[in-house]
């Protein structure tokens, strides 16, 4: 084979066609540029982490409790080491009173000593060290702002007022998203116990960092203290853990990114395949007349390879360049879910990588076209024939192709998910679509033919025929188009489906303003507040906290030991708090058994109510016996039924719920749920309570919600940028199909207008022919999105989904839009110019 | 004189769903080296099939096909492409040019497939450029060139290899008259000059009169099969 003359051939060839093969590049531009994109992020945060790995903590070790810990626990640390520093964290309102601004705040009360690594970063800088000296606290950055607030002013939690020494910028080891539950306000841990929130029924954490000696071997303190655990309940994590668990959330994070990011390569495939078709189908005289020349089949197929492989290799190098500059940008998009700071630098592994999938994808896809190449028979050059490309092929050459394609693209897929059963999941998912479409196609194709009814006008007639006449574009136009709404329209609707399951604003009858830890003395005093702000009382719900001392007869130590248990740890360990009311109440659905209201029988075991979820979790059924320790007094009880709860909703829901009868005596504190009808009275409201009860927290629904919604709206926006490229790559692929059907009907229509057709006839047929085409693929592609969707809230988020049909009608609108406009843009110039003209410049 | 073409028996049978139409039916002649020959008949007598069998761009039903002494239908495609590029040249009735190539280019194709050294062949393709009155169109595509312009590049590409055997479908088909007759002579006089065998399908009686010979068909037979001068062969002898 003379190469020479084939790589002179391909350059030759080329030259008139580049604008025309942009199409075609353009697609692998995209896809390529979202997968370097996606993959250089993820070596950069990688690298980030390992080389900050030991910030993620602040220490060597993080050891902690809901109490102070054990002696022995203690003893072992002090064993490890003296650099040791303690801190203790638990919400509580905090208190500005320049502006009278009240707001539920994650408060921790630190030792000067922490981080031992990196450090907390302040403005001004020197906050940091002055904060314990000068017994004032430091506020989230953000906050400060917001508030109005400037160092010097005070802010009052608990007992005890402290001037503002600085802002938070950075803790090491937490990200922005750590703020998502209130602002942090750090305070000195010496004089922690005057705010007098210790003893009032918050949650205390009692946390202490270690800092190794040198030659501490830290596999082995893993060792020890999982020993301990085994007898004595804390929690532990120590840099190595801490590392992984980063390491994991970013794979989590970085593997959905790169799903919807190999979708964009995908259509990309797609474009590729439809433009080359689109090119070899304008190359079939050339092919014929060098066959007639002498040029064998595989040095015909071999200049169209080399030119597919060449814009391939282009359009992968942009595609690189793009993605390496966009992910300069995605760090801004994400900085502030992530713990670490991001170094970016060029990762030429994920270059390589986009090279090289960009390519293969560009040579597998453009193979199904041009292996037809080689069965162009010289005789067209005595005939002019239509060919039907796909037709050439013989059946095992096809079979083998989509083996290839089918392969390729499982194992992109196991690569880029790292698991080979989902790839394999995602490979079969995408072949039933396409099989679905196809079968559409065909189905369409023999409607067409059978049900035309005679009496449609001439238009009708002949745009609908186009459906199944010999060249037609039906399968073509129904695969790449309803594939792309079929990927995107699923993008769109697990992402409100996401959302939708978090969003419970504008429901009016539900409560927005909520007060919890209210002591038994304080409960008629915060409803009396209430009262004289003009307010009532939703709900004042009794909290009696416990925990679970025996299960079935066997006591939780026991359970615990016991490595086959089934129940989970945190199920058995947790401080319980439950409540006691005679009925359910509207977040609750009894699933099984019977809600007992009252028990008045002391001595017998106690009927109450479970979860669901935690029926689960502790892996028992209805009629099982739990010993509850209410504060020192065991009570006895048995699962009488259980609810299915709604804990996506502000009121306060609860594992377990005794009634009436039992818990009245037991020490109890109060949730009390309130509907305020403006900020500025919830402002007061909370004021005038915290005033009067500094431990009472608030949580203002209305303002979680808002930072919930500010959240996922970061979150979202992560998403709809990079799905963002699957969009793009999408309309490519369709002004691809477009680009095939221009060539396809363009002769067509010069025929009819030859004949004497009039333009507005000429449009209309076109038009009719792909509004047609468009809507059904539209239709289909979001049938086949809304099936795709339910089993992905089914198996995968274990959501079961409703459609919105406002996305949908939208999502019908622009496709119906989007389908007009391709119609329009493939006839223009057609009609405006004389038929001679077009057959000239078109040939 | 040897026989540079010989077609024995041939038949070439489409079908079209259960329909056979038999094209070519059992037509068997023998055209010697150096002499021209004509075929002609009424549209649909199978004239463009047969010289699609003889040229070896299609394969028979049956019958054999003897070009340059190599039986050509027992040979692959690729094997068959490498008779034409060796001893066969080609003008077409719609001339197929390659579009994206320059006159020059589109000259120099077949002598490139077989992996001539550049320079030569692009001194060979200016040559014979020159010859037929382009000298000053080389650069030129296609699509800048006129009807008569762009068969005059398909002769000189025609006749690059030295081929010994040239077909030719209907080259003055899409020409009016005035260029047909100049491109008529361009094909003889170039023919005449190379030594080559010309096989010509062609409805004009009045060119297919200036061959040795007319091979006349109807319904995919041989209706008549006549020497019309004597060769030039003959004549130079």
């Amino acid at each position: 084979m003379s190469w020479n003359w084939i790589f002179k051939m391909a350059w030759r060839d080329s030259r008139s066609n580049r604008r025309k093969l942009f199409l075609y590049m353009a697609a692998i531009i995209v896809g390529v540029a979202a997968q370097v994109a996606i993959t250089s992020f993820r070596v950069n945060l990688n690298e980030s982490i390992g080389n900050q790995a030991k910030e993620l903590l602040g220490a060597d070790l993080e050891v902690d409790r809901s109490a102070p810990l054990q002696p022995e626990v203690q003893a072992y640390l002090d064993s490890l080491s003296s650099d040791q520093a303690r801190m203790l964290s638990f919400s509580s309102m905090a208190y500005f009173p320049k502006n009278g601004i009240t707001r539920l705040s994650q408060i921790m009360a630190l030792e000067p000593e922490f981080p031992y690594y990196g450090t907390i970063e302040t403005n001004p800088l020197e906050a940091a060290n002055q904060y314990t000296s000068q017994s004032g606290a430091l506020i989230d950055q953000s906050i400060l702002q917001q508030f109005d607030l400037t160092v010097g002013d005070s802010v009052k939690i608990g007992l005890v007022t402290y001037e503002i020494i600085g802002g938070i910028i950075d803790i090491p080891g937490q990200s922005m998203a750590n703020t998502f539950l209130g602002p942090r306000v750090i305070i000195p841990y010496e004089n922690v116990e005057e705010t007098g929130l210790l003893e009032r029924g918050s949650r205390l954490e009692y946390t202490t960092f270690v800092k190794y000696q040198p030659g501490t071997d830290p596999e082995l303190v893993v060792e020890d203290l999982d020993a301990m655990r085994d007898s004595l309940s804390f929690g532990f994590d120590d840099v190595a853990e801490r590392q992984d668990e980063v390491g994991e959330a970013i794979i989590y994070l970085s593997n959905f990114l790169n799903l919807i990011g190999f979708i964009a390569l995908l259509l990309g495939g797609i474009g590729v395949a439809s433009s080359i078709f689109v090119y070899v189908r304008q190359k079939i005289a050339t092919v014929a007349v060098l066959r007639c020349m002498g040029a064998s089949s595989n040095q015909a197929l071999m200049i169209y390879l080399i030119q597919a492989t060449a814009m391939g290799f282009v359009g992968s190098l942009l595609g690189a360049a793009l993605g390496t500059i966009i992910q300069l940008y995605l760090p801004v998009l994400v900085q502030d879910f992530i713990p670490v700071d991001i170094e970016l630098f060029i990762s030429w592994s994920s270059v390589a990588i986009g090279l090289i999938t960009g390519v293969a994808i560009s040579v597998l896809f453009a193979l199904i076209p041009l292996l037809a190449v080689r069965k162009i028979s010289p005789l067209f050059t005595l005939r002019s024939v239509q060919v039907n490309l796909l037709g050439l092929l013989n059946l095992s050459t096809k079979t083998i192709l989509t083996i290839v394609v089918a392969l390729g693209v499982t194992g992109y897929a196991w690569i880029m998910l790292l698991d080979l059963q989902a790839a394999v999941f995602f490979t079969l998912g995408l072949s039933i679509c396409l099989l679905l479409l196809a079968g559409f196609a065909v189905l369409i194709m023999k409607a067409a033919r059978k049900f035309i009814p005679s009496g449609l006008n001439y238009e009708w007639r002949q745009g609908l025929a186009n459906l199944y006449r010999p060249n037609n574009q039906t399968s073509t136009l129904l695969l790449t188009f309803g594939l792309g709404v079929t990927l995107i329209s699923s993008l769109y609707l697990t992402q409100d489906l996401l959302i939708g399951t978090i969003d419970f604003e504008g429901e009016e009858d539900l409560p927005n303003l909520a007060f919890f830890d209210i002591q038994f003395d304080q409960n008629e005093g915060v409803n009396q507040i209430i009262a004289d702000n003009g307010l009532e009382v939703m709900q004042n719900v009794p909290i009696v906290t416990m925990r679970l001392q025996s299960l079935q007869g066997r006591e939780v130590q026991e359970i615990l030991n016991d490595t086959n248990r089934v129940a989970e740890r945190w199920a058995l360990n947790r401080e319980y708090r439950s409540t006691y009311r005679d009925s359910l109440v509207e977040t609750e659905t009894l699933q099984e058994g019977e809600f007992i209201s009252e028990f008045n029988t002391f001595g017998e075991p106690v009927p109450v109510s479970v979860s669901t979820d935690l029926m689960g979790d502790l892996g028992v059924e209805i009629g099982d016996t739990l010993v509850w320790d209410v504060q020192g007094i065991p009570i006895e009880s048995y699962i009488a039924s259980t609810r299915l709860v709604n804990w996506q909703t502000p009121q306060p829901n609860f594992f377990v719920v005794f009634p009436s009868g039992i818990l009245e005596q037991a020490p109890q504190f109060f949730a009390t749920t309130v509907n305020t009808t403006s900020k500025d009275i919830s402002l007061k409201l909370q004021r005038d309570i915290v005033l009067a009860y500094p431990n009472v927290s608030a949580i203002d629904v209305g303002q979680i919600v808002g930072t919930l919604r500010e959240f996922l709206d970061r979150v979202t926006f992560v998403i709809q940028f990079i799905g963002l490229f699957s969009i793009i790559t999408g309309l490519i692929v369709l002004a691809g199909s477009a680009a095939t059907s221009r060539f396809q009907r363009i002769r067509e229509s010069v025929l009819l207008r030859t004949l004497g057709a009039r333009q507005r006839q000429v449009v209309r047929i076109q038009i009719i022919e792909y509004a047609f085409l468009g809507i059904i693929a539209a239709f289909i592609g979001l049938l086949l999105s809304l099936g795709s969707t339910a089993l992905i809230g089914y198996f995968y988020f274990d959501i079961e989904f409703v459609p919105n049909f406002t996305i949908l009608a939208i999502e019908v609108v622009i496709l119906i839009g989007l389908v007009l406009f391709i119609g329009l843009m493939n006839t223009r110039g057609i009609h405006s110019k004389p038929p001679l003209e077009i057959l000239r410049q078109e040939a | 004189m040897s026989k540079i073409l010989e077609v024995k028996e041939l038949s070439r049978v489409f079908k079209s769903g259960s329909r056979e139409l038999t094209v070519v039916n059992n037509i068997s002649f023998e055209i010697e080296e150096g002499t021209t020959c004509a075929i002609v008949g009424p549209s649909g007598s199978g004239k463009t099939t047969l010289l699609g069998l003889c040229a070896g761009l299609d394969r028979p039903t049956s019958g054999v096909v003897n070009l340059t002494g190599t039986t050509i239908n027992s040979l692959s495609e690729d094997e068959r492409a490498q008779v034409r590029n060796q001893h066969v040249g080609f003008v077409f009735q719609t001339f197929q040019l390659v579009p994206t190539l320059t006159a020059l280019e589109n000259v120099m194709v077949p002598l490139e497939l077989r992996g001539e050294a550049t320079s030569e062949v692009k001194a060979n393709a200016q040559e014979l450029l020159t010859e037929v009155g382009l000298g000053d169109r080389m650069d030129h595509y296609p699509t800048q060139l006129s009807g008569g312009e762009q068969q005059r590049v398909a002769i000189a590409r025609a006749f690059i290899n030295q081929p010994k055997i040239l077909f030719a479908d209907e080259p003055t088909g899409n020409l009016d008259t005035e260029t047909g007759e100049h491109i008529e002579e361009l094909i003889f006089n170039l023919n005449k000059n190379k030594q080559t065998t010309l096989v010509m399908v062609t409805h004009d009686i009045e060119l297919a009169n200036q061959c040795d010979r007319i091979i006349r068909l109807k319904n995919g037979k041989v209706e008549s099969d006549e020497l019309v001068r004597r060769t030039n062969a003959e004549v130079a002898g």
